[in-house]
């Protein structure tokens, strides 16, 4: 199939394999900040491929992982105010808040709704003029411009009952506040496509320039993914930091600017509460004054009672790279997909579930 | 006549067995259903399959089929996988209230064509309408009865290290096929569900083997989780490649846009076979020759080690564990 064969050519990948392995002399910590990529190399088996000066950390780059239990009950607890119809995507359905998950509420009567598109929350407010609709906005600068555009289109038709609750986070402020805790080192940073896509790979320059980091922007497929690492590699033998884009394909220096542009009318940037991190200064997004009549947390009073953290969990431990979910006592034991304890275990995306449903065969 | 089905034509009575009359018995009508008794008996001599399932696929029409053909289908390849001959079908219909008489029709004649290639009689059956909201339009109930032919022995548990394993086609078509027209997430596709009953390929298969070990169609869970199912119940461990797992180009595109894996999605007319390696030829030559059977091949073989375990060589050259399905596989976040 075009755009996916050619991307996981075994001939071009054994190609990659060799040349990395030939370049490589110094040991090299490198970094997936994204899920997505770690869910690449754990299910296309690239970790086996690598040599061993070569070693993979999975980053914090999941939005369903690093969403707060305090968040999560905010979540549930507007979907259970009478009248309300809580849209969401659906990976955030399963995951455990201090208490319940929208997937439990909703089997207690909410309605909680999976959407595939703000397009379609916004249909559904427009359906039931008479409930109050929220979007659960998660999600990195990927999905923050559909939620920013779904707000725009509201105002501009006047749909008065549509709200998000935004729990938009934002990637460079978290990689900062990683690096600058002095927990983890790292030789390169696999840097996220669809988010680069987004904000461009300018946005890294701070990565490569002040703390000396190599930074590639990579795709998702096998080989987007090892020509990042041979790039790295390459980077790491000459002591040379930059920023370079192994998927040009999908990412330019600038990002793109219509997104930016829809962004920055409806966001400002403000504190966020990361799982494991607690709070990131200006690492979040919230409705800015002029679109705050969107905003649900200000629409609704609502009381998502006290926070408490699943016992023997370290996905905040997982996210921060200072430990792999092998670490966790609970793993493949009593946190399982089926019955995931906390959220890396839940997300498609998250390390956890990568490990456990691709990573047995290491 | 109402041209929607009400709640009087569940109830027993005039309008009951005008349903009966004027709409089952004219499409599917058999010596055996239209005695009209209440239970059908016929003779029987040899070992009986006995099978049961239930049908609630939304939307009940979909590309490729509808809710009827993939009952019958559906009751039909389980006889099958036990290397039984279908013979007799029940089916069991719950209706929501308001359902166009009209759809019914289409899915009785549907049931008709399916169950006339299959070459099974419809012989008993029965219908119970609901509240409006109580059920989603219609669901099926059926169940079947088949013969094991002498010497047949298949199971699950059969498989033994060396041999190999046949999928008789593409997978995920009839999963991506369905999903294509969900509410909220149609997009335009051309492709159809690959639901189809699969005994005449099974009866050509066991012609040309005796030593045909396991079979089993991978329909809800995928391949994925059909060959962990197998792989535990034999004790065995067993190895495919990526590679050789048939997948359409269509159901890859979809996969990749709602980020699910072509593995773990559905089919409805595909069978995994395990057959003794000196049998595996013969056996895939055959499967190749039946119009159901046209795109097999061997996608890998059983192995001692790491039982219980589904193991597959990528694309790219390196291993990893195939598990079970586990929950919905629900699109993806970002």
């Amino acid at each position: 199939m075009r755009f996916i064969d050619e991307f996981r050519s075994s001939e071009l990948a054994q190609g990659l394999v060799r040349g990395i392995s030939r370049h490589s002399t110094r040991r090299a910590r490198l970094m997936e900040f994204c899920g997505g990529h770690t869910v690449t190399i754990m299910k296309h088996g690239i970790r086996q491929l690598l040599p061993p000066t070569i070693e993979m950390l999975s980053g914090p780059g999941c939005p369903v992982c690093v969403t707060d239990n305090a968040d999560l009950d905010k979540a549930i607890a507007l979907a259970g105010i009478p009248g309300v119809i809580l849209t969401t995507f659906g990976d955030m359905l399963k995951v455990p808040g201090s208490r319940t998950s929208l997937q439990e509420a909703r089997a207690d009567g909410a309605d909680v709704r999976i959407v595939y598109s703000t397009l379609d929350a916004l249909q559904i407010a427009r359906e039931n003029p008479a409930r109050s609709v929220v979007f659960l906005g998660i999600g990195f600068e990927t999905t923050a411009p559909t939620v920013a555009a779904s707000v725009v289109q509201a105002d501009q038709e006047r749909i008065c009952n549509y709200r998000v609750l935004s729990l938009h986070k934002l990637c460079p402020p978290v990689i900062k506040a990683l690096l600058d805790s002095g927990e983890v080192r790292l030789d390169g940073l696999v840097c996220p496509g669809h988010v680069s896509a987004v904000i461009g790979s300018r946005s890294w320059e701070f990565i490569s320039r002040d703390y000396g980091i190599p930074c590639v922007v990579s795709g998702f497929e096998p080989l987007d993914v090892l020509q990042c690492v041979y790039m790295l590699v390459s980077q790491v033998e000459r002591s040379e930091s930059r920023v370079e884009i192994a998927y040009r394909r999908g990412v330019r220096p600038e990002g793109n600017q219509r997104a930016l542009e829809l962004m920055n009318q409806v966001f400002e940037t403000g504190p966020a509460r990361w799982r494991g991190m607690g709070q990131v200064p200006a690492s979040g997004l919230r409705l800015n004054k002029a679109y705050q009549r969107y905003d649900a947390e200000l629409a609704f009073d609502f009381d998502p009672g006290p926070t408490l953290e699943p016992e023997g969990c370290i996905c905040g431990e997982i996210l921060r790279a200072i430990k792999t979910p092998r670490d966790c006592q609970l793993f493949g034991k009593v946190c399982t997909p089926a019955s995931p304890v906390g959220p890396c275990m839940v997300s498609s995306e998250g390390s956890c579930a990568a490990y456990y449903l691709y990573g047995a065969a290491e | 006549m109402s041209d929607k089905i009400i709640m009087a034509h569940g109830s027993g009575g005039k309008l009951a067995h005008e349903l009966i009359e004027k709409t089952f018995l004219e499409a599917l009508s058999n010596p055996l259903l239209a005695k009209l008794d209440d239970s059908a008996v016929f003779d029987f001599k040899g070992r009986l399959a006995f099978t049961t399932d239930s049908y609630v696929v939304k939307p009940i029409f979909f590309p490729g089929g509808d809710i009827g053909r993939l009952a019958v289908c559906g009751t039909i390849n389980d006889l099958a996988m036990s290397g039984a001959v279908p013979l007799y079908l029940s089916l069991a219909f719950i209706i929501e209230e308001g359902l166009p008489r009209e759809d019914l029709m289409r899915i009785l004649t549907s049931i008709k064509a399916t169950s006339r290639e299959a070459g099974v009689q419809i012989v008993t059956g029965d219908t119970k309408v609901v509240d409006r909201g109580s059920a989603d339009k219609l669901f099926i109930n059926t169940a079947g009865v088949g013969l094991v032919p002498k010497g047949v022995s298949i199971s699950g548990s059969n498989a033994r290290p060396g041999d190999k394993v046949i999928l008789s086609g593409t997978i995920g078509d009839h999963g991506i096929a369905v999903l294509s027209q969900r509410e909220g997430l149609s997009f335009s596709t051309a492709l159809k569900s690959d639901c189809a009953p699969l005994n005449g390929l099974v009866a050509e298969m066991i012609e040309a083997s005796s030593r045909i070990h396991v079979m089993r169609d991978p329909t809800r869970g995928g391949l994925a989780t059909t060959l962990n199912e197998l792989a535990a119940q034999s004790k065995v461990g067993i190895r495919i490649e990526e590679e050789k797992i048939p997948v359409r180009d269509e159901v890859r595109g979809a996969c990749e846009m709602l980020g699910l894996d072509p593995l773990y999605v559905a089919n409805e007319g595909k069978l995994v076979a395990v057959v003794a390696p000196e049998d595996a030829e013969a056996v895939l030559e055959r499967m190749r020759r039946n119009v159901y059977g046209k795109g097999s091949s061997i996608i890998g073989e059983v192995q001692q080690d790491h039982p219980g375990r589904v193991v597959m060589k990528t694309r790219i050259g390196a291993s990893r564990i195939v598990d079970m399905l586990v929950g919905d596989p629900l699109p993806r976040i970002c």
